[in-house]
């Protein structure tokens, strides 16, 4: 199927000599020397985005001018922006038949410490995104970060070693595309009284607003921990898969080999 | 004012050189850890430019997320080598391995 590519900690084989390295970094200074030099002698005129969106304020629903630009005045940026989050998780979802979100791990080595920090850490961290989500209507915060700071508590969860995520079942993809479902019915139903896909009524914008930043935290922390849960799983399934079959794991090191011979070669 | 301006030449000075060693270092481990350290100044360097917002995203996803999906693809990129007992010795030294 696809070929994994030979990555070393020290495979500098095909890499460029001194002299054109000099010179791209030369050119590339250059280039951006001129560039600071462009944007400091031109007087861009002040822009009038800012009193703009001040004052339509009071109509989309929050207080804090980001949110408003992100989740009403821009939404169809932040729509696209959780698609493609979704794709992403679509293209690294696991290879598995494991019907249940989370898995106890028996007999699993498990450091006691992190453990029994994580029994206060956790709490602490899904109430903090808790209040990310909710102070992003009036104060910086909001679903990113919000799902951001869940998906490291779940990396936490899956470090302890005692359970186990697994992205291929219901539940889990449910979670992945609850944001995506729930921005894009919000914003069909609200084109059936204003007209205007993904333009919500005034006094309906708040709630709406939370609604769909709700959905999208949870999508995003499963997304983002899809990501750490496959590329961290992923060891295992390969070395039993080298395992089962030695034809395969002789035959993957040989580039390597010859890589090494050339760079050893000019050495000895 | 000298002292805003002391701490944003120490800002600018640190990202620059931090940038500059993540990409010449030759060890991964090493790049990776100077790549958190990077976003953790950049996290600072959004902090003085007035936009919390993207303090706290680059905070998590830039130092912390993308810190840890790193840490996980170096690890599988380490254990790869190490499943074959004959490859291991070469990892080490590989220049006294005569070439055949």
């Amino acid at each position: 199927m696809f070929q994994t590519p030979e990555f070393q900690d020290n495979n500098h084989a095909d890499e460029l000599p001194v002299v054109s390295k000099i010179l791209c970094a030369i050119a590339v200074g250059i280039l951006s020397l001129g560039l600071i030099v462009v944007l400091m002698v031109t007087d861009n005129p002040p822009s009038s985005l800012p009193a703009l969106v001040q004052g339509q304020l009071t109509q989309s629903g929050v207080q804090n001018p980001v949110t408003a630009v992100l989740l009403n005045f821009r939404s169809y940026d932040t729509l696209l922006e959780i698609a493609v989050l979704l794709i992403v998780a679509v293209a690294m979802l696991p290879n598995s038949q494991d019907s249940r979100l989370v898995s106890v791990v028996t007999n699993a080595q498990v450091n006691p410490v992190l453990e029994a920090v994580l029994r206060w850490l956790i709490p602490m961290i899904i109430v903090m995104a808790g209040y990310l989500l909710w102070t992003g209507a009036s104060l910086p915060g909001g679903a990113f970060q919000s799902g951001a700071l869940l998906a490291s508590a779940g990396v936490l969860v899956q470090l302890s070693g005692r359970l186990q995520f697994c992205f291929t079942s219901t539940i889990a993809k449910l979670l992945l595309t609850i944001g995506l479902i729930t921005f894009m019915i919000v914003g069909v139903g609200v084109a059936t009284t204003t007209g205007v896909i993904l333009q919500y009524p005034t006094q309906l914008a708040a709630p709406l607003i939370l609604l769909i930043e709700s959905a999208a935290t949870l999508s995003i922390a499963a997304i983002l921990l899809l990501l750490y849960n496959s590329l961290a799983t992923q060891t295992v399934d390969i070395s039993s898969a080298s395992a089962k079959q030695p034809s395969t794991s002789n035959k993957s090191p040989a580039p390597n080999e010859t890589l090494q011979s050339t760079t050893g070669e000019p050495a000895s | 004012m000298d002292f805003d301006l002391f701490i944003d030449s120490c800002l600018v000075i640190g990202i620059l050189t931090l940038a500059c060693l993540c990409l010449a270092t030759k060890n991964l481990f090493t790049a990776i850890i100077l790549f958190v350290s990077l976003g953790l100044l950049v996290t600072i360097a959004w902090v003085r430019l007035n936009a919390p917002d993207l303090a706290i995203a680059e905070a998590a996803i830039g130092a912390g997320l993308t810190g840890a999906l790193l840490l996980a693809t170096w690890r599988q990129l380490r254990v790869e080598p190490a499943n074959n007992d004959a490859d291991t010795p070469n990892k080490s030294g590989d220049e006294n391995v005569p070439n055949p």
